[in-house]
Order: C-alpha cells, then structure tokens, then sequence
C-alpha cells in the first residue's frame, strides 16, 4: 500500500502518457504527445501534455505578451534601457496610471497612455482566459466551477483597476502595474480611507480568506489522514461512502460536534474562496464612493471603540488654534 | 545525516535560500516601549545595537568654559557687527571659536574671515554664518513649540562638517528616456526609506506649503477629493520623518487613526510645529541668500542645499538625544542685533502667532 505521509507523492505510477478524451466538432487538437518529468511527478502527476491551447488560448496568450511587453518596457524606458539597473530596480519599477488631471479622458502614451493599453490588453486574456477555462470545462462535460471562481477573482480585480476609478471618474485611483508600487498603492488606499480595517467587507474578505486557510487545512488534513483507507478517492467516497470517509466524519463529530461531508467540504472551501474577493472587491468599491472615512463610518456606527485616553491632556490640532492649518 | 541523500540536499538547499532571505533583515532582538493604552500596538520598536551605534555617533562636544558677560562690547571693540554685537568681548570670542570647532575645525577662521580684515564681507561663508546665526536664534526664541529648552546650536546639524551632513535639494529623479512623462515616484530613493513612493516630498511640503493632509474628516463623501498619488506624497514625507528621527508611525500618530488628533502622542504636536519651522527656515533664511552660494553648494537643478528632518536629527528622536547644548551657549538663545528686524513679524511658534 503506497504511504501518503508527506507533502511528496512517494509513489509515481508509470503507463504509457495518457492522450485524453477525443474531441467533439469544433475543438482544434491537442498539442504534444506528452512526456514524464520526473520532478513534477514528486508534486503532482508526472505526466506532463499534451496541452491544448486552441482559440481562446493562443489570443489570451497573445494580448497577455503584449500587456507583459508593454510594462516591461516601460519599466526599462523609466532606467533609460540599462539592463543593470533595470534588475537592481526592477521591484521599484512601476507602469503608472495617469495623473489625475487627465480624469477618464484618454492620455498620451507617454503620460499613463500606455498603462491604459496595458490594462485593455491583459484585461482582454484575461477574459480570454477565463472564456478557456469555461469552454474547457464543458468539452469535458464538467460543471464550471473553476469558471466562475476565476470570475470572482477577476470581479476584484476590475473593482480596484477599472470599476471604482471609473465611479471616481478618475483613472488616477487604479492600481500601478508594479511590485512595490502596487503595495504602496494598497498602504495609501487604507490610509486615504481613514484606514480599511474598519470597512466591514474589508473584514468579511479576512474572514473568508482566513477561513479558506483553515479548511484548507482542515480538509487536506482529513483527507491525508484518511488516505490510508482509500479516503484521497474522495469521488469514490461520496457516491459510495467507505470507512475512509466515515472515520473522517466521525472525528469531526467526536472533537466538534458536526461534520462535513465529503461533498459538502468542497462546497464549503469554493464559498470561501469564493466570497474573499467578492466581499473585497465590495469594499473597494464602497471606499470613496459610499463611504469616505472608514474609521468615522465605525465609530459612527459603533464597531470602533473608545479607549482610555493615555495622554494627560489630549491632544488638539495645532492648526485649529489660530492657525493656518494644513 | 548524509547529505547526498533527498533529504540532505533539500535541507542543504532550504538553508542557503532560508539565508539568502533573510540576508536584508535586521537579527532578532528588538526593544519594545509602550506608548499608548494597551492592546494597541501603541509601541516603538527599537533595534538596541543600532541605538548603541546612534549613542556613540551622536556624543555632543565637551562645552568650553564660561567667560563673564560684562565689560566692553563686542560692538564696542570689532567693527562691522551686524549680529551679536551686543555680547561682551569675552562671550564673542567664546562663541566665534566654538562656531569654528562646530563648522571648521580645520579650517579655522579663516574658512569665514578674510585674515587681514576678519569685518571684511568679502567670503560668502562669512555672510551665511551671519544668516545661520539670525535663524539658529530665531529657532531657539520663537520656534519653542518645537525645540523646546532644549534649542539648537550650529553643532545640531553641523556636527564639526561646513555643511551639514544631511540636505536636501530639487530631486530630479533618475535618469529615463527622453519624451517619458515623469510620474515623481518608483525609484530606490533613500529620501523615502528605500519605497517606490514620490522620492520628493521635501520640496511640496518643507520648502513648499502644500497641504499635507489628506483623510476626510467625514464619514461619508462630501467634497474631499484629495487622490490616491497625493497620499502617496503625504506617505512618502512620512517615511522621511519616520527615517530622521529613528521612530516607527506610532511616535506621533495611533495608527487606527493617522488623522484623529485626540488619540495622537504629543509628539505630532511638535512634528507639526516642526514642518512649520522648517519652512521657514528653507524660505526665510536659506532661499533669499541662494544668490551669493557658490554651486557647490547647491543642489543639480541650481536650488540651495535645504534643511529637512534629518537634517538636525541624523536618525534619532531628539537631535544629540537631546543634549542641552543651549544652556552652555545661552547667546544662540535669543535674537539680536539684525536678526531681530530680520524676522519682526509674529513668531508661528508662539501662542501670539497665526
């Protein structure tokens, strides 16, 4: 019996590369015949092919090229083409959104035009992407699923780089294409808002992202646990359900009362996922259109609460004192 | 363990990278002070050996004895004293030979005096001493919100260096291709403690009176439409004062709340008065002399050297860890002669101001 006790597969099983299902009417081919890599057999399966890239693919492949090309060389253009300080600085380096005078109007190339096109191009294989992995799903006959769970991170992503600046009327409010710029993108966001901590979806995003953690945890714990007794045939376990798939469930009600099924886990773990970007995306949304002040929305609402002052005398606001303040 | 096997290769591999990212990190061991209620991470965090390095670098020098204020003045005696002149000749001399410890050691006078004539004009270093004198005095009687009794001497910033050790000047940015619209930010600036945000935020905030702030004050939308990039700006003059004086975000602010001033330290207060002070010096004192600098002097777009944060606090929370130079140097404590009609109107710092 194969043991499943590290984050390894210690056992490859070797048969000649399987090629897949023939393709109905209207599929290009597949493309390879397929090969072992030993390596990638010690995370997953060896089997590496044929791949099938087809319409939606080859295009999405294409523009995403084209939006890589174009950040790429803006970053280079912004160290004057050296290639040293093109790696040195490469985390710094950023294609930036227009300056905010330019409002929703198209600017010129050089002054954010080209983060424009950037965004158009991996937007378009990006959906392009998300139209294969659909597509995909149901040549194989599979629920899509996958589908719209890349759609939900794809709905958070247009909220912070098109749907909010949008509703700002500003493309300046999008998110930098770059490493540390889009980071201190995320840092000036929740300071502008009077810090999103205090947005309730902000909070439920956390929730779910840390809840998706845990089942994670949670299931892929059960599951190895259980996979001595045939439990990582988890499909089998649901239309048939055998001791793997008992024990499991017996050890949840035993250290907490309820139980998943082997079913329902999956649904639970997808919700999560799921609901993470969704509820962020919500609350990036929300920030200064609805709401302008998440620290003052909370107090006003009663989540923030108030602690005792530390300082003898409070501190006031210098600028309020006869001053011209800024 | 054998390390020719999986596993003595995978840890052999896991070390070196392990090592590898960690190598930018500082070790581990860090002070931690309270500064708020508890709870709310309310605390600044201290790296003791980078403090042990600050405390050697940042030993004030020894004050030379005190001479007796009375007898002839030093107007009375030198000719040619536009400032100062009200001291005895005793107190002059003092103070003229400490300046040139704390500005040209090696030097000497005549960094500044012409050696035939020390009333002569002629050295612009002579005409800029005599501005650094009106605006040291200017700090230390008129900007008390932020100096405090403790004040500022030439040696604050100076440190035994002509011109102290951290300035700042118009950042042009780096180099890029020509017909490329710069967006002022993502570079490796050390102005901004090594950030991708605006690598100058001196010039719009402490040479420059833009408005620093930027989170509404309401709860929900109503006409503030300060942007994202201008939060950045304000960020990045954050990490500048963050950088100077060695302190995290919670040595001024309660970081569940950057703009509440009811829930601040009281040292925002005096950071307030601080940017305030600095303006003043950059526009009142330095800019209006820029004219007779020589371009050593000056930064690659022709603007002067420029006080910021750093430039009298070189990384620590109070410059010299608050070293009461002053008190030994009293005449740097008060206008006078021409530094009083230099800067007559209403002192910013002071409750009578603004």
């Amino acid at each position: 019996m194969p043991e499943y006790q590290n984050i390894f597969t210690r056992v490859q099983v070797r048969a000649p590369a399987e090629a897949g299902v023939s393709l109905g009417n209207g599929n290009v081919f597949r493309q390879g015949k397929g090969f072992f890599f030993y390596w990638a057999g010690k995370l997953g399966d060896a089997q590496i092919g044929p791949i099938y890239l087809g319409f939606t693919g080859l295009l999405s492949i294409l523009c995403g090229l084209v939006a890589f090309e174009i950040i790429g060389l803006n970053m280079a253009a912004q160290v004057d083409w050296s290639p040293i300080e093109f790696v040195r600085q490469l985390p710094w380096l950023a294609l930036e959104p227009p300056p905010p005078e330019y409002g929703l109007s198209i600017p010129p190339l050089h002054d954010g035009g080209w983060w424009l096109m950037a965004g158009f191009f991996l937007t378009t294989s990006i959906f392009l992407w998300w139209l294969r992995t659909y597509l995909r799903a149901r040549a194989l006959g599979l629920g899509t699923h996958i589908a719209w769970a890349f759609a939900s991170a794809i709905f958070l992503y247009l909220a912070c780089g098109l749907i909010r600046p949008v509703m700002m009327g500003s493309w300046a409010e999008a998110v930098p294409f770059g490493i540390f710029p889009h980071l201190d993108w995320t840092a000036a966001f929740s300071i502008r808002y009077g810090n999103l901590y205090y947005n309730p979806f902000h909070m439920l995003s956390i929730a779910f992202l840390y809840g998706s953690a845990l089942l994670f945890a949670m299931h892929g714990g059960t599951v190895l646990a259980v996979s001595r007794y045939g439990g990582d045939r988890e499909i089998d376990q649901i239309t048939d359900r055998g001791t793997a798939s008992e024990r499991a469930a017996l050890f949840w009600r035993w250290t907490m009362g309820f139980n998943a099924t082997m079913e329902s886990i999956h649904r639970w773990a997808w919700w999560f996922a799921v609901l993470c970007v969704i509820t962020g995306g919500i609350g990036i949304i929300l920030s200064g259109t609805v709401v302008d002040n998440w620290y003052l929305w909370a107090v006003k609402h009663g989540v923030a609460p108030a602690y005792p002052d530390i300082n003898v005398t409070p501190v006031a606001d210098p600028a309020l004192m006869g001053g011209a303040g800024q | 363990m054998n390390l020719f096997t999986l596993k003595g290769r995978s840890l052999i591999v896991t070390i070196v990278l392990g090592a590898v990212f960690v190598a930018g990190c500082e070790r581990p061991g860090h002070d931690t002070v309270q500064r708020g209620y508890r709870g709310l991470a309310m605390e600044g965090v201290y790296n003791p050996r980078i403090v042990d390095r600050k405390l050697q670098a940042n030993i004030p020098p020894e004050p030379t004895p005190p001479v007796p204020s009375d007898g002839p003045k030093a107007s009375q005696v030198y000719k040619n004293l536009q400032i100062l002149g009200d001291l005895s000749v005793g107190e002059f001399t003092r103070l003229m030979v400490a300046m040139t410890s704390w500005v040209a050691p090696e030097e000497g006078c005549n960094y500044c005096h012409v050696p035939a004539d020390f009333a002569d004009d002629s050295l612009y270093t002579k005409q800029i001493s005599r501005v650094m004198l009106a605006m040291t005095q200017r700090a230390n009687e008129d900007w008390q919100a932020h100096v405090g009794d403790t004040g500022v001497t030439c040696y604050t910033c100076h440190r035994g260096k002509h011109v102290p050790e951290y300035t700042f000047t118009k950042d042009a940015g780096p180099a890029m291709v020509a017909g490329l619209a710069p967006t002022g930010q993502n570079t490796r600036s050390p102005t901004v403690g090594y950030t991708s945000l605006p690598y100058d935020p001196l010039t719009p905030f402490l040479d420059e009176a833009n408005d620093i702030r930027i989170i509404p004050l309401t709860a929900l939308p109503q006409g503030n439409r300060k942007s994202l990039k201008q939060t950045e700006r304000t960020y990045a003059l954050m990490m500048h004062i963050s950088d100077s004086l060695g302190v995290n975000c919670t040595h001024c602010h309660n970081s569940r709340s950057f703009f509440a001033w009811d829930q601040s330290p009281p040292e925002r207060t005096k950071a307030w008065h601080a940017i305030r002070m600095v303006r003043e010096m950059n526009n009142q004192f330095i800019e209006p002399v820029a004219g007779i600098l020589p371009d050593t002097r000056k930064g690659p777009l022709g603007d002067p050297l420029k006080v910021s944060c750093k430039t009298c606090h070189q990384g620590v929370y109070r410059p010299l860890f608050g070293a009461n130079m002053l008190k030994d140097y009293p005449n740097l404590a008060k206008r006078s002669g021409a530094a009083k009609a230099e800067t007559g109107e209403a002192a910013p710092g002071s409750a009578a101001a603004e």
